[in-house]
């Protein structure tokens, strides 16, 4: 009888112990991120290009405006398509195609990102000649995909049909139903799925090393190569330099609190716009 | 005006297919010049020597292997032990928001940033111990990068696992509870029956991601390209070698190799993520 | 004689294979309440559905017959046309969400597609809530979301949207179901004062409010109308059986 109890009680404790243990790791990367990180970082960390190793300072200016453009390119590619198929999906979901495709986003979604790599470089790479952010963007928009369909799949399930219903009983047709009504209903919370689809591809390493390649100088054009900040600490902390290692610690640190922001942003902003139903 | 916009929809549809498609016809194609080559014998293949034009994926795929299945099984007992925390033991509260934003965070941190981190930090403590143990020091390998891939895929299998644990009907746990049972008790006669294809699926899906995971296992696990013989040596994974070696590979077989690498990464993951979502289907209705 | 707005003739409608509504013929009165009752599941909503084309929605619906609004068969017109002239009040109250108290009463004309100047679409708004009774409690909110209206004053604010766009025929089904008593006798005093502008088709399970606002009652049994005449009679000296039954509730 005791025995029972003494058992309970001592799978408790060890759930709570394992549990706790995600703090272990938790703690002693964010602690090296932030003490090794705000030491980089400074007014010339965020305006200087980088300096060849040996020479003090210089700057990440090149993969900061690289994955601000590699990220706006994705977006502007993945946006349109992805909501545009999340509505056909659900619109049209009594068709073989719908089914077929809502099934396969999840595959997509399962896709290694190294594999998209691959992708972008055959059908933007080898036909254009050259590495390029255009290339790197069409690897990120495809992992964008995924979360931008579903995201809009989820929310257009969501809304009942007695919405559609009142448009439809007032004369209105499915696309100003569509424009007017559903998708204005189901706005933030699209909006939220792209922010975190976003945060995803923000980090992103794999697909870009052999797509936007990298580049010590500042590039605003999208077909040449760019840096971008995940770039710049792959190709950092694989050097033997210690001056590049601290400005990798420096990138990691903007680069994980820009992630966390977007994620609070997405947390706290959008679940308070969301439409009342 | 409907009619116009229905059909672009559809098109969409159709062209969000064309895409996927896409996807796989260009892996095949861009492998073609291997799979003539080498057929079959690719997979088994054990030497991979871009000097002589021999190449052969099986270091690769047993370095996938290990990694992946190790870290699943490292991290097991602290996601599973998260799950219960999450949806069994405190639901709602201060501690159970504590350690979901914990995962988050984990879950936000970025491949490259777990490989650095690792390369600076954890790859000396791995040469440190290795050395106690009077091993080849070398720090980096397949064991150190099991250790940073599980922590990494922690949080992808607990919030799956949570979710699964939050469906079982609490009525079933009630009655369980009216017998005179203890927690311990019904979570092993109740909730872990009920859950166990759930839990699977989640497991699948989170070996998934461990499969396909490059940057963090690239920078630490010592790019070796041969059967690594021992959980301390350094090797390869089909994702690292990818990473690794792609923007070197100017001769054609080389870059085929290299692309029918990335084929077959995208089978085994496809196949994997296939099961995990078929059972989850199977298991949501 | 009285003028007819609607003439159903031997209609039927159903999804798959299953009828619901079985060769229905009646007439809708101009300026009148018409209350549609019967047990639950006799297909009144359906059969109301498909009095503004609503019912052709659904992928597996069927219809059979027709339905004449001012002598057209309005199977032969534009759905867009037929639901401008028909609206709808739904059991649950359903202002657009996105829109403000404003915006939803002229949605009827955003919607299509309609532009109004200002002066326009104030008045519009003005005179239909007002006609709908909800005037006074909102004109100083009137831009902000309807969402935060009580249930009784959201469906008036439906029933003011339906009522902008000038219909011929407002359609209720169990349109105070989702109410307090309080909203529901509200919206009753306001479905007789409506009688003036439009002609009201509405469902209800509720004879004591079948008696107050119709001036005319159909019973519907299994999808066939058994009994149609005026309230007073219906409620005092049912024909049939089945009504008789049904008004002293053997069936709800
Ligand atoms: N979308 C649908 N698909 C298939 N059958 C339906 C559908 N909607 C309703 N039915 C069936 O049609 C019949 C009539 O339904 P209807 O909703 O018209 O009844 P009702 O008289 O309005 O009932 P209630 O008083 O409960 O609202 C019912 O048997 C119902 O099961
Ligand atoms: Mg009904």
């Amino acid at each position: 009888m005791k025995w029972r109890l003494i058992k309970d009680k001592l799978f408790k404790y060890s759930v709570i112990l394992f549990a706790f243990a995600v703090f272990i790791p938790l703690a002693l990367i964010l602690f090296d991120l932030v003490s090794k990180g705000i030491g980089a970082i400074n007014l010339e960390f965020f305006t200087k290009l980088p300096k060849p190793p040996g020479e003090e300072g210089g700057g990440i200016l090149n993969a900061i405006a690289g994955t601000f453009i590699l990220i706006s390119l994705a977006t502007l590619m993945a946006v349109p398509f992805g909501i545009m198929t999340g509505i056909f999906i659900v619109d049209f979901k009594k068709s073989k195609t719908a089914k077929f495709a809502s099934f396969s986003v999840n595959l997509l979604q399962g896709i290694p990102s190294i594999v998209l790599g691959i992708i972008a470089y055959i059908w933007v790479v080898l036909p254009t000649g050259k590495f390029s952010a255009l290339s790197g963007a069409v690897a990120l928009a495809i992992m964008m995909l995924p979360i931008i369909i579903k995201s809009t799949e989820e929310t257009l399930k969501m809304i009942p049909d007695y919405l559609k219903e009142a448009s439809y009983s007032l004369g209105a047709g499915y696309t100003r139903t569509l424009f007017k009504v559903v998708l204005p209903a189901a706005l933030p919370s699209i909006a939220s799925g792209v922010l975190i689809s976003i945060s995803r591809i923000a980090g992103e390493t794999a697909p870009l090393l052999f797509t936007a390649f990298g580049n010590p100088f500042l590039n605003l054009n999208a077909l040449k190569p760019v840096d971008s900040m995940p770039l710049v600490i792959f190709k950092y902390a694989m050097s033997p330099y210690d001056d590049w290692h601290r400005i990798a610690w420096g990138a990691s640190f903007v680069l994980i609190l820009f992630i966390l922001v977007m994620n609070l942003l997405t947390k706290f902003y959008f679940s308070k716009k969301r439409v009342k139903l | 005006m409907d009619k116009g916009v229905k059909r672009i929809l559809k098109l969409t549809g159709y062209l969000f297919l064309i895409l996927l498609a896409g996807i796989v016809i260009t892996l095949v194609y861009g492998s073609a010049a291997s799979i003539r080559k080498f057929g079959l014998g690719f997979i088994w293949g054990k030497e991979w020597n871009p000097v002589s034009g021999h190449f052969g994926a099986l270091p690769f795929i047993v370095g996938t292997l290990i990694t992946s299945f190790l870290a699943l099984l490292i991290s097991f007992p602290f996601s599973m032990a998260i799950s219960l925390f999450l949806g069994e033991y405190f639901k709602k509260g201060l501690i159970a928001k504590i350690i979901e934003s914990a995962t988050d965070l984990l879950a936000g941190i970025p491949s490259v940033v777990y490989g650095f981190w690792g390369l600076m930090v954890f790859v000396p403590v791995m040469r440190k111990i290795e050395m106690k143990f009077g091993i080849l020091p070398y720090g980096v390998g397949i064991l150190t990068a099991s250790l940073i891939l599980s922590i990494m895929i922690i949080p992808y299998t607990s919030s799956l696992v949570t979710e699964v644990l939050k469906l079982v009907p609490s009525d079933l746990k009630e009655a369980a509870y009216g017998l005179g049972a203890t927690r311990f008790e019904v979570i092993k006669k109740v909730i872990l029956p009920y859950t166990k294809s759930g839990i699977l699926a989640g497991l699948f899906l989170a070996l998934g991601r461990a499969l396909g995971e490059t940057m963090a296992v690239t920078m630490v696990i010592g790019n070796r390209n041969a059967i690594p013989h021992s959980l301390f040596a350094p090797g390869n994974t089909m994702a690292s070698v990818i990473a690794n070696e792609f923007t070197e590979a100017t001769e054609n077989l080389y870059l085929s190799s290299l692309i029918e690498i990335g084929l077959l990464l995208f089978v085994i993951t496809v196949i994997v993520n296939y099961i995990g979502n078929k059972i989850i289907k199977r298991y949501s209705v | 004689m009285k003028d007819r707005v609607l003439e159903v003739k031997d209609f039927s409608a159903g999804f798959g294979d299953k009828t619901v509504v079985k060769n229905v013929s009646m007439e809708i009165y101009k300026n009148r309440v018409t209350s549609i009752m019967g047990p639950s599941g006799c297909g009144k909503t359906t059969f109301i559905r498909c009095m503004n084309r609503l019912h052709e929605l659904n992928e597996q619906a069927f219809h059979k017959g027709e339905i004449l609004l001012d002598g057209e068969n309005i199977f032969k017109k534009n759905p867009i046309e037929v639901r401008k002239k028909i609206g709808m009040v739904f059991q649950r109250p359903n202002p657009f969400p996105t829109m403000s108290i404003y915006d939803n009463v002229i949605a009827g004309y955003t919607l299509n597609g309609i532009k109004l100047s200002k002066e326009e679409k104030d008045k519009i708004v003005e005179d239909s809530l007002k006609k709908a009774y909800l005037w006074e409690e909102v004109k100083d909110s009137l831009h902000r979301r309807g969402t935060f209206l009580s249930g009784g004053q959201q469906q008036r604010l439906c029933i003011a949207r339906a009522l902008a766009v000038k219909p011929e025929i407002i359609l209720l089904d169990e349109a105070t179901s989702a109410l307090d008593p309080k909203a529901t006798a509200k919206i009753e005093e306001l479905i007789v004062d409506l009688k003036q502008y439009v002609t009201i088709v509405m469902v209800t399970h509720n004879i004591s409010q079948a008696a107050r606002v119709s001036d005319y009652i159909a019973f519907l049994y299994l999808g066939e109308l058994v009994e149609y005449d005026k309230a007073d009679t219906i409620l005092t000296t049912p024909k049939d059986e089945r009504t008789e039954e049904y008004l002293t509730g053997k069936f709800s």
